[in-house]
């Protein structure tokens, strides 16, 4: 069934393929015929466009099996205002009226019995009405036969009028051309509570790069976090993912290089265990200090993990580090040979890991430890001066790229999240091939480490970037104004 | 750390070919309560080394798991409950992890276990 699906406008190009996750999840995919026709692990849903409306608008329409899944979907989704039955629609109150009135009986009638209670809510986009005006289009209502009693505080059933104008400008908001008026019972709506719970200003342990707390519970939504996963965060810094993980039941487990983050935190009372704590949620399964270049990780160990979400380090806010001593990698001396008495002290060197190094770790790291269908959800930057097409994003055989999305961070560079599924077991010829590389980048460590500086690149002054100067120029302000990933 | 990091780790140092699994040196275990999840536990198991798993809970003091196991004891909730205290609820939250090839010693300080390898050893 076809049902309203409305979204908060904000991180568009998350949208969908949020609900399509969370889909999954609910079971709106039938496993079996999953396997047969998508042998991928992954199906994607339906989706049609109001009348007119831009792909950037707020209002889609989504099928769905049932409206149980429907619920559930707009109840744990983080960009879903609501999900809603649709009576009728129209562009004007009258043609309003004519839809609502020929849309089946036996469909309405038992949400406006008369021992039930209900509340009408008026929502706008675009525009703002008076609340003179909205009840005014409450009460225009009147034809659809209300028999329960008002309850404003808590109804049994919610139903919603939409409206967005005909503004024809440019001023922002995605150039819907025609007005537009939906009528409909709501089926589920997000938490909204949660964000302002978890939002990072409340946290007592931040750190400089803390994963905001929408974008973190995005991550676990499109990592499929439920009670009894395990998920890992081969960067987990202060845990601002994993608490998102958490929040939904899964069990967790980080690793950082950084021990004075992992370990010490700021204090008994403020570090990694105590974000947990602050919010009721179940301790980490494991926190361990560990390097991703050189993972500690048992030889015959694999298949563990249900996931992996991370935020690894590009080098622009933060940079990476593995082991093994700038100056030693560059060959330009031999490994330090550290003196027995001071081996239990030692602090050993640490040397700046690439983007490219750190994401083929990733990645192999990965195709080892995610079980079959499990997921890797991670970011990735790209600068925004190429056009980028999906293949300039990293891809590795055991995985198939569901999702990217991707969000604007500054008129240089964005940041993809990637959302991949494990199609294929984790061979010896993949781990030799995987080996070998890792050889490569030890010895060329200083030519990878130039290739992938996307600091000095989003840092680099503006002048020496667009040396074509007329041209540069020309092609960003021909760039249309309203561009909906901005939100 | 809980036995099941554990039982994930080894000793990755460079021409080890032995590293797991590692010796434990106890210095403080202690005990956390966890709510028991049938379903994670019987994902867990097929991917647990066992023989590591019951040498390494009674060399931090706890031995009632039986030396060999196999899946159709996940049935018994008896059993359960004994794999799921061995697996998630005893800590080492001081001590050591060795190699058992080279005797390197990892430290395990406030529960983290260091796997950060020196640089003579990468």
């Amino acid at each position: 069934m076809w049902y309203l699906c409305v979204f908060y406008h904000r991180l568009l190009d998350y949208r969908k393929s949020e609900v399509e996750s969370l889909a999954q999840l609910f079971g709106a995919f039938d496993p079996e015929g999953l396997d047969q026709q998508n042998p991928k692990g992954y199906c994607s849903l339906e989706w049609r466009l109001p009348q007119h409306h831009h792909p950037d608008s707020p209002f889609h329409f989504v099928n769905l099996p049932s409206e149980d899944v429907a619920r559930k979907i707009a109840n744990r989704s983080i960009l879903v205002k609501g999900m809603y039955e649709l009576w009728g629609e129209g562009d004007s109150y009258k043609e309003l009226e004519e839809s609502i009135k020929s849309y089946p009986d036996e469909r309405k009638l038992p949400y406006l019995e008369s021992g039930s209670t209900f509340k009408i809510n008026v929502d706008t986009f675009g525009k703002v009405l008076s609340l003179q005006d909205q009840n005014q289009r409450i009460q225009g209502l009147s034809y659809i036969p209300f028999n329960g009693r008002v309850n404003l505080k808590n109804p049994d059933h919610k139903f919603w009028l939409m409206e967005t104008d005909d503004y024809g400008s440019n001023n922002g908001l995605p150039p819907i051309v025609q007005r537009r008026i939906f009528f409909g019972r709501e089926i589920g709506g997000a938490d909204r509570k949660l964000i302002p719970t978890y939002q990072l200003k409340s946290r007592t342990y931040l750190g400089p790069t803390a994963m905001d707390a929408e974008m973190a519970f995005l991550m676990a939504n499109q990592a499929l976090a439920l009670p009894g996963k395990l998920v890992y965060d081969p960067f987990v810094g202060t845990g601002s993912i994993l608490v998102a993980a958490a929040h939904f039941g899964a069990m967790t487990m980080g690793a950082d290089i950084d021990i004075r983050v992992v370990r010490d935190g700021r204090g008994p009372d403020c570090n990694v265990w105590s974000n947990f704590k602050q919010y009721g949620l179940p301790m980490p399964i494991a926190l361990l200090r560990a390097d991703n270049n050189l993972p500690p990780w048992r030889p015959g160990l694999k298949e563990v993990f249900d996931a992996i979400i991370s935020d690894p380090p590009y080098g622009v806010r933060a940079g990476g580090r593995k082991s093994g001593g700038r100056k030693l990698l560059k060959g330009a001396v031999s490994p330090y040979v550290v003196p027995d008495d001071k081996r239990t002290d030692h602090i050993p060197s640490t040397a700046p890991y690439s983007l490219v190094e750190c994401v083929h770790d990733l990645l192999d790291l990965a195709a080892r430890l995610i079980v079959m269908g499990g997921r890797l959800v991670f970011f990735y930057p790209v600068l925004r001066e190429d056009d980028y097409v999906e293949n300039h994003f990293p891809e590795h055989q055991c995985f198939k790229l569901i999702a990217s999305s991707e969000q604007i961070l500054s008129s240089r560079y964005s940041r993809v999240l990637l959302t991949m599924v494990k199609i294929s077991p984790y061979t010896e010829e993949i781990a030799d091939a995987a080996r070998i590389k890792h050889m490569e980048f030890r010895e060329n460590h200083l030519k990878w480490l130039e290739n992938g500086n996307l600091h000095s690149v989003v840092f680099s002054p503006a002048d020496s970037n667009s040396n074509a100067s007329g041209e540069g120029k020309l092609s960003k302000e021909s760039k249309p104004k309203y561009r909906g990933k901005y939100v | 750390m809980r036995l099941l990091t554990h039982n994930m780790l080894s000793s990755n140092i460079k021409g080890v070919t032995n590293g797991f699994p590692l010796r434990i040196e106890v210095e403080k275990v202690v005990e956390k309560e966890v709510d028991l999840n049938p379903d994670f536990l019987r994902s867990m198991f097929s991917k647990i080394d066992w023989k590591a798993l019951v040498h390494a809970a009674r060399s931090i003091g706890y031995s009632e798991l039986p030396d060999e196991a196999d899946p159709s004891m996940l049935d018994s909730d008896d059993f359960l409950s004994r794999f799921h205290h061995a697996l998630l609820q005893l800590h080492l939250e001081e001590g050591v992890l060795i190699c058992p090839e080279t005797g390197r010693r990892f430290p395990v300080n406030k529960g983290i276990p260091n796997m950060l390898l020196h640089e003579d050893e990468v």
